[in-house]
């Protein structure tokens, strides 16, 4: 065995790792590679069996004559499409309220100084602790009287409304490094707030208004408790509620749901695949 | 900064906090109120004083609840705190074949944990899951995962898994702004590859640890949608948790007062849990820095 390969230009950061560590640290890789990756893999393999084929090869080997037909299924007789087309609604529209209410909030905690301003802070960070689950009843109860108990609206605005501590609070920070003088000098040509949000800050900020939106999209994208609680007619469904309606459906027709499973995840999926790293670093929604 | 407060200001100020207000901070107060009456979501509620509360109290599923509850923040944080370090500081390291293995180390992210719980009951399943068929082709006893024995710990598993690549994320961030210099330093010191772990890599991802921590726990009091579709909450209330049980007696029972009682306790708990771990940490920070300004 040779000690120590001629390593090609090592990177300094495992620069003379002992070997022993080297295989502990692979091992480690693959392990969490294979857990991380077997069920997503399952999922896969499965939407594309047969049923008959699924209860043939239960340890999870690929089909051997992959169909689509659990697709056409769920696409054409159940309605997926549906649901889908609602998420994609309801996701949209949640972000961009929470987007243009949230950059109002931040711009006005970073630039006005008032006691009033930075209990507002406060609150915001309140919305960060509570769960979800804790305020479920009133929002419904909000729901009903405000009369869109079972609509879109039901989902859209609670949704944005949760959406807009981390985002606020992502946007304050990033509002507040863009240096002071490039606010005063345009103070000094008189332009209001609203002037100052649209031609200085708007621009400045759209990278990370995208990322931390892509981050409250997808939250939205994979809320069940709001359409849960907060819906209850198929014309209104969306795809975490239209899993879970499958999974009684369907019993142990697996491949099928399967397929509405991989349906569910597909934009996620294709973002994944395109931009993998900006997508991450949204995923980690400015905890990086 | 301005202290200028004009009527364009004012209304910029006020949109956003009175749609926030409206949607999540009054409902917080709601369910304090509700949590005196009794409804049951139709008619208007009427008064019920403390019925709630001492029913609460006295009722030991709410208690065996939270027991639950504490067990699976508990046994989160064992599972994903260790391994999402080892992942991040793994990834933080350069070679190529690393960055291969990443692709397939944060999907999980791509799903919602009802995709996930759906695919894990079948994956788990007694009768046709992968589970079974590998263990009974070891000549292992295949065991009942969702059953009484071991649900808690499916579940923390399965909850690990859907969780464990954002913390990898946090601190594979952190591991990559460590300076190089410092690893160099000890090396010329005669560090080893543990001494250099120990002093140099933990120390400075502490900041991180404690974010992931705080994220771990409070976030642990929101596990719900996972377990409502793996177990509802059973066998029994095996592994009823907090949220679960609150959801149970407010909406299949329309129990909405004492729901609300449930929710209060489960607010109190994730505000009280937040103080009290951004007091013991530097997290304060960031809010003194956005106050300061």
């Amino acid at each position: 065995m040779v000690r120590k390969r001629p390593a090609r230009r090592p990177a300094p950061r495992t620069r003379r790792r002992p070997r022993a560590a080297r295989v502990v640290s692979a091992l480690l890789g693959i392990v969490w590679a294979l857990a991380a990756g077997f069920p997503v893999y399952y999922m896969i393999i499965t939407s594309l069996k047969t049923q008959a084929g699924f209860f043939n090869a239960p340890l999870g080997l690929p089909p051997r004559r992959p169909t689509l037909a659990n697709y056409h299924r769920v696409i054409f007789s159940e309605g997926i499409t549906h649901d889908f087309l609602n998420s994609v609604v309801v996701t949209l529209v949640s972000v961009a309220v929470a987007l243009a209410l949230s950059m109002l909030a931040a711009y006005v905690i970073v630039r006005v100084d008032r006691r009033w301003v930075r209990w507002t802070l406060n609150l915001f960070l309140l919305g960060l602790a509570v769960p979800i689950q804790a305020v479920i009843i009133p929002v419904f109860a909000l729901v009903n009287s405000l009369h869109i108990y079972d609509t879109l609206w039901a989902l859209i605005l609670p949704s944005a409304g949760f959406a807009m501590p981390i985002t606020v609070l992502i946007l304050a920070n990033f509002f507040r490094d863009i240096p002071r003088s490039l606010f005063e000098a345009m103070g000094l040509e008189g332009a209001s707030h609203l002037t100052i949000l649209r031609r200085l800050v708007l621009p400045l900020a759209l990278p990370a208004m995208a990322s931390i939106g892509i981050y409250d999209a997808v939250n939205v994208w994979n809320n069940f408790l709001f359409p849960l609680v907060l819906t209850q007619s198929q014309g209104v469904q969306v795809l975490p509620t239209a899993l879970y309606q499958f999974q009684g459906q369907f019993g142990i027709e697996v491949p099928p749901l399967m397929a509405a499973v991989v349906l569910s995840a597909a934009p996620l999926l294709v973002l994944y695949a395109i931009a993998r790293r900006s997508f991450l670093r949204a995923l980690a929604g400015g905890f990086v | 900064m301005v202290k200028r407060v004009d009527t364009q200001t004012a209304v910029m100020a006020a949109l956003p906090l009175a749609f926030y207000a409206l949607f999540v901070i009054v409902p917080l107060g709601v369910a304090v109120a509700l949590s005196f009456q009794t409804w049951n979501g139709l008619a208007p509620p009427t008064w019920a004083g403390l019925r709630q509360w001492r029913h609460l109290l006295s009722d030991t599923v709410v208690w065996g609840a939270l027991g639950t509850t504490l067990r699976l923040m508990v046994y989160s944080w064992l599972l994903q705190t260790p391994i999402s370090l080892a992942l991040g500081v793994y990834l933080a390291g350069r070679e190529r074949y690393r960055d291969l293995l990443a692709i397939v180390f944060f999907l999980p992210l791509m799903f919602s944990a009802v995709a996930i719980g759906l695919t894990w009951i079948y994956i788990l399943d007694p009768s046709f899951g992968v589970a079974t068929a590998l263990a009974r082709d070891l000549h292992l006893q295949p065991q009942s995962w969702l059953g009484q024995r071991w649900v808690l710990v499916t579940l923390s598993a399965v909850i690990a898994w859907e969780f464990i690549p954002f913390h990898t994320l946090l601190y594979q961030a952190a591991a990559q702004q460590i300076p190089t210099e410092l690893y160099e330093a000890a090396e010329i010191d005669g560090a080893g590859l543990a001494g250099r772990f120990w002093r140099i890599t933990l120390p400075q991802l502490r900041y991180t640890f404690v974010t992931s921590t705080l994220l771990i726990l409070v976030g642990s009091l929101t596990y719900f949608d996972l377990i409502l579709v793996m177990t509802q909450g059973g066998p029994g209330y095996r592994s009823t948790v907090l949220s679960i049980y609150m959801y149970n007696e407010a909406f299949p029972k329309l129990h909405m007062g004492y729901g609300s009682a449930i929710a209060v306790l489960l607010a109190v708990l994730g505000v009280v849990l937040s103080l009290v771990l951004l007091r013991v940490s530097g997290f304060t920070r960031m809010r003194s820095e956005l106050e300061a300004g």
